[in-house]
């Protein structure tokens, strides 16, 4: 009796002291992210910085993002033509793809693939950089780990996110096209011009790159932390590597959800 | 100018409830090698970022030219550490830049030289360290006595007052652990600088120290000459220079009876 | 020192951004229908603009011509004001008739402009004087029901049934009780 008793107060305590964890750490990510702003002057003095981690965050992404958006805009044109032809309006392909890439999978997707490859890799380097003191001894050589090593990261994440979001809707709508246009045979003419009249530049295109500048603060930001914050351990490495993955993740759909609920009139 | 560049006043340090330091004292004067030695874990290295800022002591103080370390402000430590130089235990070069820039990265951040005088200072550098020969190679290139030669060569980037060494000798084979014994002897008496050593390594440290701590929990255990240590006859200093298994440090953690343990447990 | 590589790929991939977005910009999105040239406002009362949002388009012969800008409630006539952003390079004469329409059946509704006979144009600030409400569905069912019941046949038979009177009424109720 006493030893179930025991053990439901010990997942109590430990529920307890997750959660107590899990908002020290979302008080030291903040803090990080403002002590980041703080520090950017030097990213912009030396904008050299954000172009190597343009290269190897946005550039490092290109292929697996091109080649999941086309297959996805594939996909999509496949699924929506099944379904809009039952209704007769099967020219209304084109809208379907662009506005289902446009305003959600673009951003989403992508950030999705972002936080896998980019925020991953982010937080491993990160992490390894402190595992082999390498932020120590920047500290000890008086530059700052938050001026020359966080905030050029955090930049180019925040630049590259969106370029990969709007390269993400292009080519799933080439992708769709493809499928539609000359695999299935709708009218191509149609496609485009039907697209054209109910795709809105402000209300769409604009909004979906509002998404996807806040999806590449949060993600970027979310993998310079878990790998600032990382114990200095191979073990706590490889952790913070997953913890920025499901941290990315659900932060991106909970956001998609916040800024939609703004976006739909 | 005071005669000690670096003094320890009745330092207290520890993390939560378990006290590392426990009111230590020690001075660094000029020009010297001064090592500091003890067991695995007594905080030694901690006792360097305590000289760097890197942590904040519960108790006492730590001065660097006569200025308290941990009541400067962001601006106060960097111009402090701007005087210390410090080779960490692995080397920690930054792995995504060679050798060359991995020298140059602290004149590149701190000063506006222009990069003719940059490639001048960074070979120069090099060349006390015997790897001017190495500057294309990547760190993952290099052995580890190298990468610490490169790491200290970085650490003598900008011409510093004070050389921390943390554990410089842990990993090396002896020809390179030979090597960096001279460089520390060298280098501190050519660059007139004061080294200061942490390390467990009793016959390289008598070679070229000055002055030498020795710490154990939490406390100066023993200090002096390298001579006057030999000769000491205080049980724990006999223990650790002459390195027996067993002595005042004992050889078990404190543990519950070993038979009683055995033999008892299984009745509970 | 492989700076110059790195500067080249991060240029091709902006460059690849900016054409990507300017390429939903053009060929996906109505950047181009829509901000092309300046507009003249006019303004049309209706009774009834059903679910008419700003922003839908203003047709004329099934071309855009313009867009919706606001819509306001005048409480005094308890009608609603629609302004209409109408392209400069399209005329109409003052007694054009300004519908609402649903595109497709269940499809968005826009505002079909049907020109007039007479001489003198639409300027800035005028009001279209003819309009024509939206097609309410509630409003022709409960028409049509009012209909059936008044007619001599049995009021119970079966809806399934009624699918031609059905047609009738969605397509002469509404147009009749305006005209009339």
């Amino acid at each position: 009796m006493t030893k179930i008793f025991d053990g439901v107060l010990g997942a109590l305590r430990n529920l307890g002291s997750n959660f107590i964890d899990q908002i020290w750490r979302l008080g030291a990510g903040t803090r990080l992210f403002f002590d980041m702003l703080i520090s950017s002057g030097e990213s912009f003095r030396r904008f050299r910085l954000v172009v190597k981690e343009v290269y190897s965050t946005g550039v490092m992404s290109l292929v697996i993002i091109s080649v999941s958006a086309f297959f996805v805009g594939m996909v999509l044109a496949l699924q929506g033509y099944n379904t809009l032809q039952k209704y007769g309006s099967s020219e209304a392909i084109g809208v379907l793809v662009a506005l289902a890439l446009v305003r959600e999978l673009g951003p989403v997707v992508t950030a999705l693939l972002f936080a896998g490859r980019a925020g991953t890799a982010i937080t491993a380097e990160i992490g390894l950089m402190k595992a082999t003191e390498q932020l120590s001894a920047m500290e000890m050589m008086a530059v700052s780990p938050v001026s020359r090593v966080v905030a050029p990261r955090f930049w180019a994440g925040v630049i590259a996110l969106p370029i990969l979001a709007a390269l993400f809707s292009m080519i799933g709508i080439l992708g769709g096209y493809i499928v539609a246009v000359p695999l299935i045979g709708v009218d191509a003419g149609a496609f485009w011009s039907q697209m054209q009249a109910n795709v809105d530049w402000r209300l769409d295109i604009v909004n979906g790159v509002i998404k996807s500048v806040v999806f590449g603060v949060a993600c970027t930001m979310i993998a310079l932390f878990e790998g600032y914050d990382a114990p200095p351990t191979a073990e706590g490495v490889s952790r913070a590597t997953t913890r920025t993955v499901v941290t990315s993740s659900l932060a991106v759909l909970a956001l998609d959800f916040a800024l939609t609920s703004f976006m739909i009139e | 100018m005071t005669q000690n560049i670096v003094e320890i006043d009745n330092l207290s340090f520890g993390y939560k409830n378990r006290l590392l330091h426990k009111g230590i004292s020690m001075s660094f004067p000029r020009g010297k090698v001064v090592a500091i030695m003890g067991g695995s874990g007594s905080g030694k290295t901690t006792l360097l970022r305590l000289i760097g800022g890197q942590f904040k002591p519960n108790k006492g103080e730590v001065r660097v030219d006569g200025k308290v370390v941990h009541k400067q402000n962001d601006d106060g430590l960097y111009q402090l550490r701007r005087k210390m130089g410090m080779l960490f235990q692995q080397g920690a070069l930054f792995t995504d830049l060679s050798v060359y820039e991995n020298v140059a990265f602290p004149m590149r951040e701190l000063t506006d030289l222009p990069e003719s005088m940059i490639r001048d200072l960074v070979l120069m550098k090099l060349n006390a360290v015997g790897l001017r020969g190495a500057y294309q190679l990547m760190p993952t290139e290099l052995s580890g006595g190298m990468a610490r030669r490169v790491a200290l060569a970085r650490a003598i980037a900008l011409d510093p007052d004070i050389i921390m060494y943390d554990e410089p000798f842990a990993g090396l084979d002896p020809i390179s652990m030979a090597v960096i014994c001279d460089l520390i002897r060298t280098l501190n008496d050519a660059l007139g600088v004061t080294s200061i050593v942490v390390t467990h390594d009793v016959e390289e440290t008598f070679s070229f120290a000055d002055y030498i701590y020795f710490v154990a929990d939490g406390v100066v255990a023993a200090e002096g000459t390298p001579d006057d240590l030999r000769q000491s006859t205080l049980p724990f200093i006999h223990q650790f220079v002459y390195g027996e298994k067993d002595g005042p440090v004992p050889f078990h953690y404190p543990a519950g009876d070993y038979q009683q343990e055995l033999l008892g447990s299984k009745n509970d | 020192m492989n700076r110059t590589t790195i500067d080249l790929w991060v240029g091709v991939f902006v460059a690849l951004g900016v054409a990507a977005l300017l390429g939903l910009a053009m060929k996906v999105g109505n950047l181009t229908t829509t901000n092309i040239g300046k507009t003249y406002t006019v303004n049309a009362a209706f009774e009834n603009i059903g679910g008419l949002k700003p922003r839908a388009p203003v047709k004329s012969a099934g071309v855009v011509v313009g867009r919706v800008g606001d819509i306001k409630f005048d409480s005094s006539t308890y009608e609603a004001i629609v302004s209409l952003n109408i392209d400069e390079h399209y005329q109409f004469p003052t007694d054009t008739f300004a519908n609402i329409y649903t595109a497709g059946l269940l499809g968005e509704q826009y505002i079909g402009l049907e020109a007039g006979g007479e001489l003198e144009s639409l300027k800035e600030g005028d009001k279209i004087a003819h309009t024509q409400d939206a097609v309410v569905l509630e409003k022709m069912i409960s028409q049509f029901l009012y209909n059936k019941a008044s007619e001599p046949a049995p009021v119970n038979e079966a809806p399934a049934e009624s699918t031609k009177s059905d047609d009738d009424a969605l397509t002469a109720n509404p147009l009749d009780d305006l005209i009339n």
